[in-house]
């Protein structure tokens, strides 16, 4: 989760990311964050977000997309 | 049949009423019926474009969707198997499950790209046939060939490109699993033809559309009430501004030589508006309309001249297809195998800087052209559309000057910079937007360029301005309505405006305020003799 904090710190630097829950609809990350996210999260984790998996509630908290990161390790 | 027109009034009429008094399990099928008879008259022929669209994706949604009900039943049967033991590792294991579930998942695959082919293809020959033949004429000649093709005669069937996308993301939703497929072929022809939203939007998601849909509804005066609303304010926008303004806009565009420099910007504006009063009136219309039935559908405009940059109006102008390029095109491309591969690459060949980025703008280059031509077949579109790329990116590379910017002169709450930024909106906005008025894409730049070449800014008070086709007491309704739209977009920026009259205002003074609205409509409207309540310029997409 640390790890993923760091990326997310990378993109926008004054957010604080353990309490925000509303990144996508709260318009805090845009469309470039989150292709940039994903990106960084294939290197870091070596897992694939793909685009069926690109809805809001996946990427509004920290949490959901440390979640989602999860499921996907469990289905490699 | 347009909104506009008298017929419409007439069948829309009837059909609610008869929508509130049939029993409620004909609802939806005399809403299907409805909008295939809507359909009929935008031409009987086009009804086989429609219904091959529909069929199409139906069954296309109809495949993957079964396909996943029986690899899930199989995937657990294998599960099972595995724990008892009473079959082989290599055929339930956890490699043979996950190499099964791979293959079923391709399988779905295929489906669903064969399905999503097959209907943007009739998309792309009634569309792109005659634009193919132009360019191939324009290499022909290039070439000082003696042939050229002759140009089809294939008629854009309306709406066409609204409903297709519709389809398209409804089979990709299925594919996606964010929702089942329907299983029933008249509610999901329903779905695609929902003749409010029919001919130009909002382009609904079957998940946000499908449950009010096909469910009961009762008559409720309130709703009714809300919807009339609605629906009244989109044909003030439409019929007193869009409708009034366009003459001046079509004169000044049809003889670009006598109407340059200071005329090209009058055009810019006068465009933006028309075009505003235009696309979101007929969409006040469609939502107005559909809230009359009960059934909420997706808003398409969140006061978009009001953005800090043209990132921003994006979002908030047409919005249904903003998110229908990000979801179902900008996504799935880069974050695709050989978009991160390229990344991948580029990141280590050309440095993390270049790397991070030409993913992000290679698929912005891609969703801009296919935004472009997806308005119209023609290259000032696509050009268009590559302007609004141009500038995003720009205003993406210039993020550190700004905060540089922010740094050291603090705008935080500055009215005036505010005005700044939703000004430089509208200046660039409306530029780009010349190259939906002018002919060609040289005009649209020569033009452009007289704004500064031809200083003939005092010409305006000459009285030219009363030859552009519109009157002087055009200019004062056009005045009083535009600044009456201000006015409502600005009470708009805390909520709903028909919620606060409603909390604030009692019924009769309502119905009072919608009369004099409706009284307006019919005095003011710009209808009648001289003139032609003409088309909505987003149908012709």
């Amino acid at each position: 989760m640390d790890e993923l904090i760091e990326i997310l710190k990378d993109i926008h630097p004054d957010v604080d990311y353990e309490t925000a829950t509303d990144l996508v609809d709260g318009k805090i990350l845009d469309s470039f964050d989150i292709i940039s996210l994903v990106s960084e999260i294939a290197d870091k984790f070596d897992v694939v977000v793909s685009a069926e998996h690109m809805i809001p509630e996946n990427f509004n908290s920290a949490q959901a997309l440390w979640d989602l990161i999860q499921r996907l390790e469990d289905e490699e | 049949m347009l909104f506009t027109s008298y017929a419409f009034i007439g069948f829309l009429f009837l059909l609610v009423a008869l929508y509130y008094v049939l029993p409620k399990k004909a609802q939806w099928p005399l809403l299907l019926l409805g909008s295939y008879v809507f359909y009929y008259f935008a031409g009987w022929k086009f009804l086989f474009y429609i219904l091959a669209v529909t069929l199409i994706t139906y069954v296309a949604g109809l495949l993957i969707s079964r396909n996943k009900k029986s690899a899930d039943a199989r995937f657990s049967e294998m599960k099972e198997l595995d724990k008892s033991g009473s079959a082989s590792p290599e055929e339930v294991g956890k490699e043979a499950r996950k190499k099964f579930k791979e293959n079923e998942k391709s399988r779905r695959r295929r489906i669903m790209a064969i399905g999503i082919t097959l209907a943007l293809l009739i998309l792309a020959v009634v569309k792109y046939t005659n634009f193919t033949i132009y360019n191939i004429n324009g290499i022909l000649s290039a070439f000082h060939a003696p042939k050229r093709i002759n140009f089809l005669t294939i008629a854009l069937p309306t709406g066409i490109s609204f409903y297709t996308f519709q389809a398209v993301s409804y089979v990709i939703d299925v594919y996606r699993d964010r929702h089942e497929a329907q299983t029933n072929f008249f509610k999901y022809a329903l779905f695609v033809s929902f003749f409010p939203q029919l001919v130009q939007g909002p382009i609904s998601r079957y998940g946000d559309l499908s449950k009010e849909l096909y469910s009961p509804h009762s008559f409720s005066g309130r709703t009714m009430e809300r919807g009339f609303q609605r629906v009244l304010w989109g044909y003030f926008k439409k019929l007193v501004i869009a409708d009034r303004i366009l003459p001046a806009v079509n004169t000044m565009i049809d003889t670009p030589e006598n109407f340059k420099g200071a005329y090209v910007f009058l055009v810019m504006m006068f465009y933006a508006l028309e075009l505003y009063a235009d696309f979101t009136g007929g969409i006040d219309i469609t939502i107005g309309i559909a809230e009359m039935l009960g059934i909420p559908v997706k808003e398409n405009f969140e006061r978009p001249f009001f953005s800090k940059n043209i990132a921003e109006y994006w979002r908030r102008w047409h919005i249904t297809m903003g998110t229908w390029f990000t979801d179902y095109i900008f996504y799935p491309i880069s974050v695709s195998g050989p978009m991160l591969k390229l990344s991948k690459w580029s990141r280590k060949h050309l440095g993390e800087k270049v790397g991070k980025r030409l993913p992000v703008y290679l698929a912005s280059f891609i969703v801009w052209f296919t935004t472009g031509i997806w308005h119209g077949a023609s290259w000032n579109f696509i050009v268009w559309g590559l302007g609004n790329f141009v500038v995003i990116m720009i205003s993406q590379e210039l993020e550190p000057l700004y905060r540089k910017f922010h740094k050291k002169v603090n705008t935080d709450g500055s009215t005036v910079y505010k005005t700044f930024q939703v000004g430089r909106t509208i200046l660039i906005m409306s530029a780009l937007r010349l190259f939906d008025c002018y002919r060609n894409v040289p005009l649209t730049f020569k033009m452009f360029g007289t704004m500064f070449a031809t200083w003939n800014w005092n010409t305006l008070g000459n009285g030219t301005l009363l030859q552009l086709g519109i009157s002087r007491a055009d200019y004062v309704i056009l005045a009083i309505g535009t600044i009456l739209l201000i006015v409502v977009s600005m009470f708009a920026r805390s909520g709903s405006v028909r919620d606060k009259l409603e909390k604030k205002l009692p019924m009769p003074g309502r119905w009072i305020l919608f009369t004099v609205l409706l009284l307006l409509i019919l005095v003011f409207g710009a209808y009648g003799q001289g003139y032609d309540a003409s088309q909505f310029i987003y149908n012709q997409f």
